[in-house]
């Protein structure tokens, strides 16, 4: 209390012009930062007949230019993918200003209709893109992406980045949903093949199930509040199977109920296996462990040798323990989750696309350049811990690292392949991203096929 | 704890007749001060402090471990590592962050402090009309959730060109603050006798100097108090600088940071722990510095509304 009458003013004002002083370093900083790339940038386009640049070259000299982007990519995959911006930084002189949050997917839509949204967003969900267009404030894909994306990629994809016929967004990086992981030295040991046909795939559990008394398949769908997409994953994976592309299209677009009978027979041999009492849960306890499984963990078992088979995505990869080898003769790989036949071969998978929300010459530079297969093989350079891989057609396999992306790369440009997006995360919402992922693992815990279909149809918004 | 005890005379059974209020302030001291009392009181301790020793101890533990076992096995297996602490700092930059933790909280606290201080004044000792009802407009802002405010105000800071600097998140902590600021900070005010205030105005004293040598002495330990208490809100706020912080590394605190620490697909969970560890140094120091300001103030300025 018994302070000196002026004591507490001046300590204030230092305060408050302490924490002037520092944001104002905190802007120098960052404008300073700027001036040695783009000076980079300049002297190497001045440079001409530089081999490297020419690639370039049509994209004109940006220098002093920045384009914002904004992404759900956060550590550690988003160093791979600032690299493969530089060559892009170095060349034109721009700069890219790179953002990656988690929270993604609510903070974009909340920019986007205050008026402040990035230049460019890398959006993971067919949905959200949908979403951000209805809020009016992406710019349409200029003739030259969408040109790219038709020599790359193909109808397909184009489709996922096309809204109410205007195509906004093309694709960037894409991830392979369609794997089981193993353990290739198992295999080899016990003398198990790879499955070619769904019925060789049943043949095979009962073989492992009957060999080693030991439970074929593990699954782990806890993953916070997203908890039971993994079983959406197999839904999806064996209603392309069982019911084909353009039922699974139809499903998808809710023009067949979700409680007809080809969703509920696909659900119900996703049961097959995963509500199997000899099939699962290899090393991790009975059925109802799947629920209190995180997904991250669900596949582990494979290293301890007390499960066989696995069923997710490319990604899995990155979740091995470190020292892990992936590899076909490793300790862990993955083969092609095979169709009903070995003529058909339904490819699941997601990806991400790239809205532009402005249309400056340097964001339609950039943008351009994330669909040449210019960045697609940079990004494969980029990444040499392996663990990302792009439908991009212009992809060479040989710049990837992991045999693992090879492998999907492979499947996903097989001519024979029908690739078809993640069906939730094209659904509403109220659905794709709850009461899906509710009642699958409502389903996985006891609940029947039918209840929970039915209970998701119900909750179809109107 | 005087001004308590009254409160508690109607639950006691001794004679109704002349109980002093230092028969009931020793009453009170007996029944706070029995064994039971101690007891349960470091029950709750230690119960209130197991989790934040599960995440000291996790940050330790190495990734692989964390990943198959909970932080408890380690009494029967220990196993320690720094790799956490150096992986958080070295490979990820924690340091900018941690700066521009600073540069948001310092502003945030400094900016609410001084006009809740200016405005709980005028609510207080300077007569005008209609000031009881704006103190009450003002304080049943306190009651407006900011969640619904956050769109809102996000478009008032773009369209104001302020969208990616430090200005959005210090202005939008103020104004959150204020609220509950200038009610704290006028109770403590109307507190102070009336007596004092016109002595000073005898002798010649105007608004200001009233303010800045009679009022501002007195005031320290409210100020303290809302400080720490607005100090802690905003080096923990994650919400605020999510929404407004839309400028990319350079304006994001360590909140943000340590939200997306533990990578795309969860993979780096056991840097969580290491990271939220940091995080939680500076408020601890702060709070243990000025702990005796925080219980006093509060009191001082919520018993008397």
């Amino acid at each position: 209390m018994a302070l000196r009458r002026t004591k507490p003013l001046p300590a204030v004002a230092l305060a408050g012009a302490l924490g002037l002083t520092l944001s104002l370093a905190a802007c120098g900083g960052g404008e300073s930062g700027n001036e040695p790339t783009a000076g980079g940038g300049a002297s190497a386009s001045a440079g001409g007949g530089d081999d490297k640049c020419a690639a370039y070259a049509k994209y004109g000299d940006l220098k002093g230019k920045t384009v914002s982007l904004f992404t759900s990519i956060v550590t550690p995959e988003d160093k791979p993918q600032i690299d493969s911006y530089k060559p892009f930084e170095e060349c034109t002189g721009a700069t890219i200003k790179y953002e990656g949050d988690k929270s993604f997917e609510t903070q974009v839509l909340v920019r986007a209709r205050a008026g402040n949204p990035p230049d460019i967003a890398i959006v993971p969900q067919p949905g959200l893109l949908q979403q951000l267009v209805s809020t009016g404030k992406v710019v349409e894909a200029p003739a030259d992406v969408a040109a790219n994306v038709d020599k790359f990629w193909g109808e397909d994809w184009k489709g996922y980045g096309t809204v109410g016929g205007t195509f906004y967004a093309a694709p960037l990086g894409a991830n392979f949903k369609s794997l089981v992981w193993y353990s290739p030295s198992e295999f080899e040991e016990k003398g198990y093949e790879i499955p070619k046909t769904l019925d060789e795939l049943t043949a095979l559990s009962d073989k492992i199930a009957a060999d080693g008394g030991k439970k074929p398949w593990c699954a782990g769908i806890a993953s916070g509040e997203a908890t039971g997409w993994p079983i959406t994953d197999w839904m999806e994976d064996m209603m392309l199977r069982l019911s084909g592309p353009e039922e699974y299209d139809k499903w998808v677009k809710h023009e067949i109920p979700f409680n007809s009978p080809g969703p509920v027979a696909a659900l119900d041999q996703v049961g097959a296996i995963l509500k199997n009492d000899k099939y699962v849960n290899g090393g991790l306890g009975p059925v109802k462990s799947i629920a209190s499984t995180t997904f991250q963990d669900g596949g582990l078992p494979i290293l301890e040798g007390t499960c066989s088979l696995h069923r997710q995505a490319s990604f899995y990869a990155a979740n091995w323990p470190e020292g892990t080898t992936v590899a076909e003769d490793g300790d862990v790989f993955a083969f092609y989750l095979p169709g009903k036949d070995e003529a058909t071969k339904p490819a699941l998978g997601g990806g991400e696309f790239i809205a532009a929300f402005n249309n400056r010459p340097e964001v339609v530079a950039f943008q351009d350049y994330l669909s040449t297969d210019t960045w697609a093989n940079n990004k494969a350079k980029a990444t040499p811990l392996g663990g990302w891989i792009s439908a991009n057609k212009g992809l060479d396999a040989a710049n990837l690292v992991s045999p693992i992306d090879k492998l999907a790369v492979s499947i996903l440009q097989d001519p024979q392949a029908v690739f078809r997006f993640d069906g939730s995360d094209q659904m509403p919402a109220a659905v794709g991203s709850n009461s899906f992922w509710k009642q699958a693992t409502a389903w996985i815990t006891g609940q029947d096929t039918k209840t929970s279909l039915d209970k998701i149809e119900a909750s179809w918004p109107k | 704890m005087t001004a308590t005890t009254p409160a508690a005379l109607p639950v006691t059974t001794t004679p109704p007749i002349a109980v002093t209020v230092n028969a009931a302030a020793g009453n009170a001291k007996n029944r706070l001060t029995s064994r039971w009392a101690s007891m349960a009181a470091v029950v709750l301790a230690v119960l209130w402090t197991i989790p934040t020793f599960g995440l000291a101890v996790s940050s330790l533990r190495p990734a692989a471990d964390t990943r198959r076992s909970g932080w408890w096995t380690t009494f029967t297996d220990p196993e320690f590592t720094l790799k956490n602490y150096r992986d958080v700092f070295s490979d990820n930059g924690l340091g900018a962050f941690f700066v521009n933790s600073f540069v948001i909280t310092i502003p945030s606290v400094v900016i609410p402090l001084c006009l809740a201080s200016l405005a709980a004044y005028a609510f207080a000792w300077v007569e005008f009309k209609g000031r009881n009802l704006l103190f009450v407009v003002v304080f049943a802002l306190q009651i407006v959730p900011i969640q619904v405010t956050l769109l809102p105000l996000l478009k008032l800071f773009v369209s104001a060109n302020l969208a990616g600097t430090f200005w959005t998140i210090w202005l939008s902590h103020s104004v959150f603050a204020l609220p509950l600021a200038i009610f704290l900070i006028h109770n403590f005010m109307r507190e102070i006798p009336k007596e004092l205030i016109e002595a000073a105005r005898m002798d010649g004293a105007g608004h200001v100097q009233i303010f800045f040598r009679v009022l501002l002495p007195l005031l320290t330990p409210a100020l303290a108090a809302f400080g720490i208490f607005q100090f802690l809100w905003v080096w923990n706020d994650l919400l605020v600088a999510l929404t407004f912080a839309g400028g990319g590394d350079a304006v994001a605190p360590l909140t943000v940071f340590i939200a997306n620490l533990a990578g795309t697909r969860g993979t780096a969970l056991h840097l969580l722990s290491a990271g939220a560890f940091i995080s939680i140094i500076v408020p601890v120091v702060v709070f243990l510095a000025l702990q005796r300001y925080f219980v006093r103030g509060l009191l001082a300025g919520g018993l008397k509304g």
